[in-house]
């Protein structure tokens, strides 16, 4: 009996630092765009969705095997995140926090749309080529595409530690987010850095979503996952690429928690609710979450 | 003729009717509004409903965002506080229509003060944030609560019957939305004739300088706050009323960026944009449906996918205006308004 409930406990940990992992990844392009373009991205979740459904779309549609239709989709996303860039969010550059924000609502609801409107709203099951039989670790089963999933959140987290650390796009980056004045008398073009972190935001959020529709199923509301973007960042701190991970993987592992322990007092949707009642919490007591930058004015 | 306005005193510029031209024009407004129902059909009064509802919603979500500049993503969570409770106090305390509508309106500007505590500190993304996460936990109780809001069954609204007048048509329902809709109009004018409307303003434009000149941040923010979901909540009980049947699905994220998208269609902070971008997102779905009647032989996929085509087009015209116009259409009117004073002159 104890051993059991220590199990069942396990099962819930392991799957919620699954789901968590791409909460994280999902995060950490959001994380990306507001770091360097003060841009609150609101359609990160859609430019999850699409990728996702574009991927699909090629492995059905055109009988492409995963491996060159996962590449084409990172390639299709990048493209569609310069394209955002620079026929969105550039004319809006300077504009007040209101329209910016609402700009990125009005895309989420654009490309959520165009999404039902192409696909429509039925279940799909994602062709990915893994493996249904589970693999036994310590008494915990896992399925092939879990441990992947996890495994890739684990290497990109590691690239990008790697890329902001050495390479000289990275620092730029950084340098950009730090002071944008100061880096673009340093001879870094803003602009270039801006649709760098759009392409890599949508890039990411599409490998996130492929690894979600494997995981589950490819559907119209995918985007509501997206949606947990937000708990994440505000747990882990708008600008902090560690705090959007651990955040992520903090989120995941609640929902998954309250869903296997609290739904039976509070009915199912209490799993999804778990993550707005953290961001709630968190925004009352520490704003700038676990790791952000302490520089909200309070008056 | 004149070729200016020129005001002596600052009770002229003070009026709200500066001139006696739109005093006219005014009243042949109102007076064609009442004429209206009598030659109208069924449907476009019903329309006209739904539009003066959106008037009302709008003029709330105006006074929140556009005037006191605290970004609300929760505006649709407050319109469905409004439309369960007056209905709810209908249905469970036989209460009648003229108390159950203001006390939903109070309901939800009490969820409002509600909000407004712990987001008090919060500013711009962070307070659209908190709101946003509201949203959900209100869809989530109206959805889970059975016992009260019957959950995703819905409730069925009883006609309303004022002043033992039974409102059971659209026709009647009309004049009731229209008085509202010119009293709602009237009050959002005079606000910002008074103290507390200019200290809205105030925070809008820079709360650090708004604390120093002496202005209660905290107080007035509540009481936009409050205001706001007044309006929502005033809003939703009609709409329950225009409906006459109620559900969860009625009140989703895609209303509040409907809402969001009429204050930035119509003018950010202007209380007549608000109107303009009330009607014309109310009858943008129309619109819509025309197209698609149009097209529907070729791509019939698209009869299924109706609110898709929807939710697109507003997403569309959200990124268009704030791209474009971000003045909305009230700058739009006073674009074209200024042109033809002046012409055949350039200004």
């Amino acid at each position: 009996m104890e051993s059991v409930s220590i199990k069942i406990f396990f099962q819930l940990v392991l799957s919620g630092v699954i789901v968590g992992s791409i909460y994280g990844l999902i995060a950490l392009g959001f994380v990306l765009i507001y770091k360097a373009t003060d841009v609150v991205n609101f359609a990160q979740g859609e430019l999850m969705m699409l990728g996702a459904y574009f991927c699909y779309y090629l492995i059905v549609a055109f009988q492409i095997p995963f491996v060159p239709a996962f590449l084409m989709t990172l390639l299709f996303s990048a493209v569609l995140g310069l394209l955002i860039e620079f026929l969105i969010l550039r004319p809006m550059i300077g504009k007040h926090v209101f329209s910016v924000i609402m700009v990125t609502v009005g895309l989420a609801t654009l490309l959520r749309s165009l999404v039902g409107l192409f696909w429509g709203h039925d279940t799909y099951r994602f062709p990915a080529p893994f493996s249904e039989t589970t693999i036994h670790v310590l008494g915990v089963s896992i399925l092939p595409v879990e441990l992947t999933t996890a495994l890739a959140g684990l290497g990109l987290f590691v690239l990008f530690y790697l890329f902001f650390k050495f390479s000289n796009l990275g620092l730029a980056m950084r340098a950009t987010a730090f002071d944008q004045k100061s880096a673009f008398l340093m001879g870094i073009s803003v602009r270039k850095i801006f649709s760098l972190s759009w392409i890599l935001a949508s890039v990411v959020a599409s490998i996130g979503g492929i690894f979600l529709a494997s995981l589950s199923s490819l559907q119209s509301n995918m985007s509501m996952i997206g949606l947990k973007v937000f708990p994440a960042v505000v747990l882990g701190g708008m600008d902090s690429i560690a705090g959007a991970i651990l955040g992520g993987i903090i989120v995941g592992l609640t929902e998954n928690l309250a869903g296997g322990y609290l739904s039976k007092m509070f009915g199912s949707g209490v799993k999804e609710l778990s993550a707005f009642f953290i961001l709630l919490v968190i925004l009352m007591i520490r704003p700038y979450g676990l790791f952000g930058k302490k520089e909200i004015l309070r008056l | 003729m004149t070729c200016g306005q020129y005001k002596t005193s600052y009770r002229d510029d003070m009026k709200i009717f500066q001139t006696a031209f739109v005093k006219f024009w005014l009243a042949v407004l109102v007076i064609s509004l009442l004429l209206f129902p009598f030659l109208a059909s069924r449907y476009l009064i019903y329309t006209a409903n739904l539009c003066g509802i959106a008037v009302i919603g709008a003029l709330g979500l105006n006074i929140l965002s556009g005037f006191t500049g605290q970004i609300s993503l929760g505006h649709a969570a407050f319109i469905a506080i409004g439309a369960y409770a007056s209905t709810l106090l209908t249905l469970k305390l036989h209460l009648p229509f003229w108390a159950s509508l203001p006390l939903g309106g109070l309901a939800a500007a009490l969820s409002g003060l509600l909000i407004a505590i712990p987001c008090l500190r919060l500013r711009g993304l962070y307070l659209a944030i908190a709101t946003f996460a509201f949203h959900f936990i209100v869809e989530y109780v109206i959805v889970h609560w059975n016992q009260l809001t019957n959950g995703t069954s819905g409730l069925t609204v009883p006609s309303p019957s004022v002043f033992g007048m039974e409102l059971d048509s659209e026709r009647e329902i009309y004049f009731l939305i229209l008085c509202l809709v010119i009293a709602s109009l009237l009050f959002a004018k005079n606000l910002f004739r008074t103290e507390a409307g200019r200290a809205f303003i105030a925070i809008r434009d820079n709360d650090l300088s708004a604390e120093v000149i002496g202005i209660d941040i905290t107080a007035y923010k509540i009481r936009s706050f409050m205001l706001s979901s007044f309006y929502a909540g005033i809003a939703g009980g009609l709409y329950a009323i225009t409906l006459s049947f109620i559900g969860p699905e009625h009140f989703t994220f895609l209303m509040t960026i409907e809402y969001l998208a009429m204050v930035l269609v119509g003018g950010v902070g202007t209380i007549a944009g608000t109107v303009f971008g009330a009607v014309f997102m109310t009858l943008l779905p129309e619109g819509i449906r025309m197209v698609k009647d149009a097209f529907s032989h070729d791509y019939p996929v698209l009869v299924t996918r109706m609110a898709d085509l929807q939710a697109s087009c507003y997403g569309l015209v959200i990124i268009l205006f704030l791209i474009f116009e971000p003045t909305g259409l009230f700058g739009v009117w006073i674009r074209v308004r200024n042109y033809w004073k002046a012409w055949p002159y350039r200004y």
